[in-house]
């Protein structure tokens, strides 16, 4: 990208540690601004950089991600015979904990939000750093802690927690789960709680305190929004975790009958609190997912997001809704009102599907480029859309009383988690990788990693549902002999192993960006946000000059001033300035 | 009953054998087929999308950002969807979830209500028939062989489960019944079940329960209620009546029933029973 003088600039706002030094040209900016900082491993473990943290939050969260798929197969592979003896029952049971522990506390949510938003959002608001970067510091130190605490389960006597990544009382208590595994992923889910909550308020921060000027809040990129409501959910949701695992340490440890019936405790409460952090959970997971897609899809439609305010109120109404929807999770326990949480959750479909439709309008009459990041996007949305409709089926009580606890349900959800975490997650790192890196990832490498994911995907959960259909119960180490069982079953491992060997070519093609690096330039997919301004990677505090931010796609502007996007002005925001700015460039 | 629903699709699963199983079945069945039009119609969108627009030239397209006509009628649209999802919801909810009162008899409901009291417990099943003294219960047995203890029941009567948990969470789930609910300490659930035909149906705990989850199977014979009645006669003959002392020890001590059948008077104690026994 060129930086030439008839286009309007405006100086970066300076980071909260001193004065930084602004240079007024565009590509060789970070190379006048010199940070002398520690190098390496010290740099690792000292830096504030919201950069440095994000990268290493993303490292952690994939390397976990890895760790938890091998558990996958190890689970897929017992699973191919009615009476499979590769697995215990102990060593299966504690395997399907960890893979469900290890996805959703320590991949799905700290790869997005540690990760992809610690990197994006303060590129994409114009703001040098995080608001708090020794929190920032803080958080990923917790989450590495945590990470390490849980999966040093498996090295204790009485091997890892074996009562399922949900630990419903009284299977969680000191009776029936004696041993330090269990008490060793109690205390992970108090240290990556804590990680998680520091996040959100960083984020939150961040996102109303140091957006540059000309940001407003309707001009944040989807990404950013998503984040920004991720994080309110965040702090509504994870307190309440933390408060239900230190009454279940408290039960085990110092006599307290919360949740036993001896003591005159409750155990269904555990199983509203845990729901109550639980389905605002899923959504934790799935909004920065659904930023990811929305960021992709418009530029390489080469068009603005169709629908941006309804993609903002829709956000905003799946984040409401959520936490109206957690005894969705409990109808089979007979104790909950079903029609009120049943229509909470049906509701949830509606600001859902006014987000297929602006994806679609997104893509409509455009000039779509078939590049990874947007493969993986459109991969997401068949994902997705099928994750969707079964979950509308979840909602309605009867239906759920038939498929509950059934491999119909395990179907559903991987359909939605691998939709959002695994297609639009690595669409999100395939697409901003140029950027963190200033090299590209090889195109014929990512296509690869993404038919075999694809395909192995759909292998791996159509089988299940019909699976559930059909009566298999989740979480069983054997099955009773049924053939129709096993040929499904085989199939379904077949669809793992796929998906497990799609990554091969994604480590692939990361030695090969290592090893024979193509440069990337500031702006390789001719993005819209903010952070394809900047250099790849960005300098020490991300920008020495920005462009006047008018829209939500203030690079876009810069770069295609006769295509710019139709700009609504509200009232007091400066328009009339930008009026003469642009009348000055003509 | 059932023949007036043949046409509906299973998509895979049961049409259901009992009444309740029967309904929901329909629901299913129901909102699969709106599922597989509007997931239909959206997927298709999607196609072609990703076909017609494909980049064919460096040319900017237009750059349209919004249509509130448009946006409107796919919001109000999926409103309405749900809104009729939601009545089918509840009107076969009620009637899945209709239980028997505990003043129902002969008289009021046509037919003897048969009470059982299904205990779940770490790793099996016990069946109590408190009006009838009979009691079945199945503990872990492995191996292939193991299809753990029968529930027995008579066809075209109502048969009132009180489900209850010795110790922690389990699910009682039967395929064929498209029904199931956990057995919860210190929760007693009540509900009916009508099987429709005769036959065996397999069962199993669907709530992860521990060591040997996956080994808690049981299943459910239906039979004649003249049948029903042998057979009930021919466990008290063998000795398998309630009182006898309990595997599973004190936690396992099975409540009362709340109908005496076959003449169906009340008394209930079932409650306070559970709860001691949880």
């Amino acid at each position: 990208m060129t930086t030439t003088a008839d286009r309007p600039e405006v100086l970066a706002p300076e980071a909260p540690g001193g004065p930084g030094h602004h240079a007024p040209e565009g590509d060789h900016a970070h190379e006048i601004h010199e940070h002398h900082g520690p190098t390496g491993i010290l740099k690792w473990l000292t830096s504030t950089d919201h950069k440095v943290i994000g990268q290493s939050y993303m490292i952690t969260a994939l390397v976990v991600f890895f760790i938890s798929g091998f558990m996958a197969l190890l689970i897929r592979t017992q699973l191919m015979s009615p009476n499979g003896s590769l697995l215990s029952p102990q060593v299966y049971n504690e395997l399907f904990t960890m893979h469900g522990s290890v996805m959703l506390y320590l991949f799905a949510g700290p790869f997005a939000f540690g990760g992809l938003a610690n990197y994006i959002v303060p590129l994409q608001i114009g703001a040098p750093d995080m608001a708090f970067p020794r929190l920032n510091a803080l958080s990923y130190w917790l989450f590495l802690g945590g990470s390490i605490t849980m999966l040093s389960g498996f090295f204790v006597s009485g091997g890892a927690a074996s009562f399922a990544w949900v630990a419903y009382a009284p299977l969680s208590n000191a009776t029936n789960s004696p041993g330090a595994g269990a008490d060793l992923w109690l205390m992970s889910l108090g240290l990556t709680g804590f990680s998680a909550i520091f996040t959100a308020v960083n984020l939150i921060a961040t996102i109303f305190y140091l957006r540059a000027p000309g940001m407003t809040m309707f001009r944040m990129p989807i990404f950013t929004w998503n984040m920004l409501v991720t994080g309110i959910l965040i702090l509504i949701a994870f307190p309440v975790l933390f408060s239900a695992v230190v009454m279940l340490f408290c039960d085990r440890h110092f006599g307290t009958h919360i949740f036993t019936v001896q003591g005159g405790g409750v155990p269904v409460l555990w199983q509203h609190l845990f729901w109550f952090f639980g389905h605002p959970e899923v959504y934790i997971l799935a909004l920065p997912y659904f930023g990811v897609v929305t960021e992709i899809i418009p530029v390489f439609s080469r068009k603005p997001l169709f629908g941006y305010r309804g993609m903002v109120v829709a956000t905003m109404s799946i984040a409401a809704l959520s936490t109206g929807v957690w005894a969705h999770h409990m109808f089979t326990t007979g104790v909950v009102l079903l029609p009120f949480f049943s229509l909470l959750s049906l509701l949830i479909a509606v600001p859902t599907g006014i987000k297929f439709f602006n994806w679609i309008g997104t893509m409509w009459r455009g000039q779509i480029a078939f590049r990874v990041p947007m493969l993986f996007s459109v991969g997401f949305l068949f994902a997705f859309l099928m994750g969707g409709v079964t979950g509308v089926l979840l909602a309605s009580p009867p239906v759920d009383f038939q498929t509950h606890d059934t491999y119909f349900v395990v179907a559903h959800f991987h359909q939605v988690l691998i939709g959002t975490t695994v297609f639009a997650g690595f669409a999100g790192f395939y697409y901003w990788y140029p950027k963190m890196y200033g090299r590209m990832l090889r195109e014929s490498l990512g296509k690869l990693h993404f038919w075999l994911l694809f395909i192995g995907f759909w292998l791996a959960f159509i089988p299940q549902y019909l699976l559930g259909l059909d009566g298999m119960p989740r979480r069983i180490v054997n099955y009773p002999q049924s053939p129709s069982w096993q040929t499904l079953n085989i199939v379904s491992t077949v669809g793992a192993y796929i998906i497990g060997f799609s990554f091969l070519f994604f480590f692939i093609n990361l030695f090969v960006s290592w090893q024979k690096p193509v440069r990337a330039g500031a702006n390789p997919w001719d993005g819209h946000a903010l952070e394809w301004f900047t250099s790849s990677p960005p300098p020490h505090h991300n920008y020495t000059h920005l462009p006047l931010i008018r829209s939500e796609r203030p690079t876009w502007d810069y770069n295609h001033p006769e295509h710019r996007t139709i700009v609504h002005a509200p009232r007091g925001s400066g328009a009339g300035r930008d009026r003469e700015l642009e009348g000055a460039n003509r | 009953m059932l023949a007036g629903c043949n046409w509906y699709p299973t998509y895979g699963a049961s049409r259901g054998s009992t009444a309740q199983g029967s309904d929901t079945f329909k629901l299913y069945s129901g909102m699969m087929t709106a599922g597989i039009v509007v997931g239909g119609i959206v997927a298709a969108l999607i196609i072609w999308s990703v076909f017609r627009y494909r980049r064919r030239s460096e040319e900017i397209p237009h750059q349209f950002h919004e249509n509130l006509a448009i946006e409107a009628v796919y919001t109000l649209v999926p409103i309405l969807i749900v809104l009729a999802i939601f009545a089918f919801t509840v009107i076969t909810e009620n009637k899945v979830m209709a239980t028997q009162p505990a003043t129902a008899t002969v008289t009021s409901t046509g037919t003897p209500v048969v009470d059982i009291t299904v205990t779940a417990f770490q790793w099996g099943w016990r069946f109590d028939y408190p009006n009838l003294n009979v009691d079945v219960t199945g503990e872990l047995t492995n191996g292939p062989d193991n299809h753990g203890p029968q529930m027995v029941v008579p066809v075209g009567q109502t048969v009132q489960i009180t489900l209850v948990s010795a110790d922690v969470i389990h699910g009682f789930y039967v395929r064929d019944f498209n029904f199931s609910r956990y057995a919860q300490p210190g929760v007693v659930n009540v509900f009916d079940l009508n099987v429709l035909h005769q036959g065996t149906y397999d069962g199993q705990c669907t709530q992860y329960c521990g060591l040997y989850h996956s080994q808690m199977l049981f299943s459910v014979r239906a039979v004649t209620p003249s049948d029903f009645r042998a057979w009930a006669a021919s466990e008290v003959a063998a000795g398998h009546t309630i009182p006898r002392p309990s595997p599973i020890g004190a936690q396992g001590t099975a409540p009362a029933g709340t109908h005496i059948t076959p003449s169906n008077a009340l008394p209930s104690t079932s409650t306070a029973t559970a709860k001691a026994a949880a």
